[in-house]
């Protein structure tokens, strides 16, 4: 019983984490059919913000409220990689819907320049840019009516600009003389440090769960609460859930579909960021950390059929269990006295990295009955 | 080339003519470092014909080219470490000792005969590629899905490689230039000289073979099923041997050319498994031209030459240049450099500039004028 327990609990720990990952994935794939390769560089940048936030909330006048400083990264995460993602939106993708190979290339070469950016850019030069981009995003929406029937409207857009870019540079300079960390380019990984209550374990039926994970279920949780009540309850849900459906008759009855389609691609990228924030909890934070998971958030999609949240959580929880089954080789645990040349094979398998090999080997069997994952969109479609 | 306009014929022939004039002197002028650069990158140009052949012409996306490339190059290694570990104890490589292994593995006996490597290095990763691609077309997955699954096919490979120290030196890799080959060492510079030149006869003998593929009824038969699978489908062929065949085929090349770059690199390790390497192969087929077996060829080596250059001046601006190659070249040159060239955009471009563009009329009715000024 504890056995199970403890390897169900290790099961979702990980499906959690994959969840998390693959939940802006699977509303920007599912509902827009856009390859993002750059997710992954967009959880790098969810993490790196929890860095900075972590190392802000340091200082001495926030001392005091440094233990909260994880949700408080939360929103910040979701905050910058949402603005980023709208930027790539807006800037490159928007130009390329209905080729979904070429937006995977377009979005490789974005990674690219984002990993190079993290390695040889300052964070507080990155944060400056986030903040200025922010600040120039919102500020022409904020400004009262009464700006627009005086001055005309080029006018406004570049004086929002020049005061964003403004703040940004004042953002840059003085964390980074506030922070010296902050003010060097460095490749090398950094460390966010749990706050003291997160760390250790929680004992419950003489199994240790460390808080660290517990607290990474409950922000997946949520998110994927608020996504759902986002999508079935929220007027704007509704929009991209007819968008999805049926773009030029949504389009025909006024649903503006460029503002549904970067809402949807902020909303994804802003869960990456959350994403983010988990995936720096538990291990340190480098350039790379996002290319780890990129492949297996695009094989939950795969195998949970594309645009479903059901089939998303049920497949994330799937592969993190078999990945735990399999890597902790607790099939032997399980059944000890099983025949030799099976219990060999169980045991070949019994690592992380073999693992893996092996859970993609039973997604390619499950597919090979199932095409088009565990809830195929039903429709009568020549192409799926 | 048959069906193109006479001008575009004398332009590729100046190319062709300009390839063979820089490969016959490259030995000649280069340095064997710089030489053993050009010849490793002209292998990377076998490589880059496969994938042309599955993307440019058939429309399958393959993120997971690395897979087949380096099954090659561990076909050649293990040739060459058996053939040079005959007076080691055991008589087995080095390596296994530091892993306690006494015997050889079991898949290593048939690399001790050199004519079953010379086949396997283009035969495994075929099999393997084709088997990969029918499992994966049986079920009509395509587009986007099927490239996701090539990517995660080549982490799977990754991990599988990287994990295994007893049976294939596992994340080190196999050494290829201290090994023997006919008496002398593959590393050494007479070697690379002749792999330069057997590299670049092979890349020759490569686009050959695959024009060979794309002319006739078969490369019809991929473009239709590039620009529309369930019109093929309905017409009475199958696009799953079809699209099994050009994958094996690409495969099989990406082989040749993983053993190729392998001798001249010195070592096959996991890490030309890494997901990086595998998209870099396509964005080279796409700086070229998709489509134009050529532009592969020129693509890869002019890319990779840059990449070096490049990253011996400025070793952090490369990843920005190449993140800028991705974005550029899909959203403005989606036809690639060759592609460009032989649209009619540059003639466009000089008439705005002034230069008057000659009157054209149907090649059929020039045709006809001469042969009535020659009666």
């Amino acid at each position: 019983m504890q056995l199970i327990l403890e390897s169900l609990f290790n099961g979702v720990a990980i499906g959690s984490v994959l969840l998390i990952a693959a939940l802006g994935l699977a509303i920007v794939f599912g509902l827009m059919g856009v390859i993002n390769l750059a997710h992954g560089e967009l959880m790098m940048l969810g993490a790196y913000s929890t860095y900075v936030t972590q190392l802000i909330f340091k200082l001495p006048a926030l001392k005091p409220f440094y233990n909260a400083y994880v949700i408080v990264a939360i929103a910040v995460a979701f905050v910058v990689s949402g603005i980023v993602g709208i930027l790539l939106e807006r800037s490159i993708i928007r130009r390329l819907y209905g080729d979904p190979l070429e937006t995977l290339l377009a979005t490789w070469g974005v990674s690219l320049i984002l990993q190079q950016f993290v390695r040889s850019v300052p964070l507080a030069y990155g944060t400056g840019l986030v903040v200025a981009l922010l600040i120039g995003m919102l500020l022409p929406i904020g400004l009262p009516k009464k700006l627009y029937e005086k001055f005309s409207g080029r006018i406004i857009r570049l004086a929002c600009w020049a005061i964003s870019a403004l703040l940004g540079v004042l953002t840059s300079n003085s964390l980074s003389t506030a922070i010296s960390k902050l003010g060097r380019a460095s490749a090398r990984n950094v460390d966010v440090t749990a706050p003291s209550w997160m760390r250790g374990g929680f004992d419950l039926w003489n199994i240790t769960f460390p808080i660290t994970r517990l607290v990474i279920i409950v922000i997946t949780l949520i998110a994927v609460l608020g996504v759902t009540w986002f999508l079935k309850k929220s007027v704007w849900g509704i929009r991209i859930r007819a968008v999805t459906q049926n773009r030029s008759m949504s389009d025909c009855l006024g649903i503006s579909t460029e503002t549904v389609d970067v809402l949807t691609f902020g909303i994804g990228s802003g869960l990456a960021g959350v994403a983010g924030v988990a995936v720096s909890l538990l291990g340190s934070v480098g350039p790379n950390v996002g290319g780890s998971y990129i492949v297996g958030c695009f094989m939950v999609v795969v195998l949970g059929g594309v645009g479903n949240l059901l089939g998303t959580i049920i497949a994330s929880f799937a592969i993190g269990i078999m990945t735990d089954l399999i890597g902790a080789g607790r099939l032997l645990t399980i059944w000890p006295d099983m025949p030799t040349p099976l219990a060999s094979a169980v045991d070949f398998f019994a690592t992380t990295s073999m693992a893996r090999v092996m859970v993609f080997a039973l997604i390619v069997i499950f597919l090979q009955f199932r095409p088009a994952g565990l809830f195929p969109q039903k429709g009568r479609m020549v192409e799926v | 080339m048959k069906n193109l306009p006479k001008s575009s014929r004398w332009f590729l022939l100046l190319i062709w003519i300009t390839i063979i004039a820089a490969i016959i002197a490259a030995p000649a002028l280069l340095p064997v470092f710089r030489l053993n650069l050009l010849g490793r990158y002209l292998s990377l140009a076998i490589v880059a014909l496969g994938v042309d052949l599955i993307w440019g012409y058939a429309g399958l996306l393959s993120l997971g080219q690395g897979i087949f490339f380096t099954l090659g190059g561990y076909c050649a290694a293990m040739y060459l470490q058996l053939n040079s570990s005959s007076d080691l104890p055991n008589g087995i490589p080095e390596f296994f000792a530091l892993y306690g292994v006494k015997e050889l593995p079991f898949f290593w006996e048939p690399f001790k005969s050199p004519i079953f490597t010379l086949i396997a290095i283009w035969l495994i990763p075929a099999l393997v590629a084709g088997t990969l691609g029918f499992l994966v077309f049986r079920n009509r997955i395509k587009g986007v899905y099927f490239s996701i699954l090539t990517q995660a096919a080549l982490l799977v490979f990754f991990n599988f490689f990287n994990g295994q120290q007893k049976l294939i030196n596992g994340t080190n890799g196999l050494k290829t230039d201290v090994t023997q080959l006919f008496g002398q060492m593959v590393g050494s510079d007479s070697m690379q000289r002749w792999f330069f030149w057997l590299t670049a006869i092979i890349v020759v003998i490569a686009w050959f073979f695959a024009r060979w593929v794309v002319r006739d009824r078969f490369g019809n038969v991929l473009i239709g099923i590039r620009d529309d699978e369930p019109r093929v489908r309905f017409t009475g062929y199958n696009p799953t041997l079809f699209k099994t065949i050009v994958f094996g085929i690409a495969g099989g090349l990406a082989g040749i050319s993983g053993a190729l770059y392998t001798v001249q690199s010195g070592i096959v390790s996991p890490q030309f498994m890494t997901v990086p390497f595998s998209i870099e192969m396509v964005i080279w087929v796409a700086v070229g031209g998709r489509g134009t077996l050529l532009g592969a060829i020129l693509g890869a080596v002019a890319i990779n030459y840059a990449k070096s250059l490049v990253s011996e001046a400025l070793p952090a601006s490369w990843m920005f240049i190449q993140g800028g190659l991705f974005i550029l070249v899909v959203t403005a040159l989606p036809e690639g450099v060759l592609g460009w060239l032989q649209s009619d955009r540059p003639r466009n471009l000089l008439t705005r500039l002034g230069v008057s563009r000659p009157v054209s009329t149907y090649p059929s009715l020039e045709a006809e004028s001469k042969q009535e000024v020659k009666k």
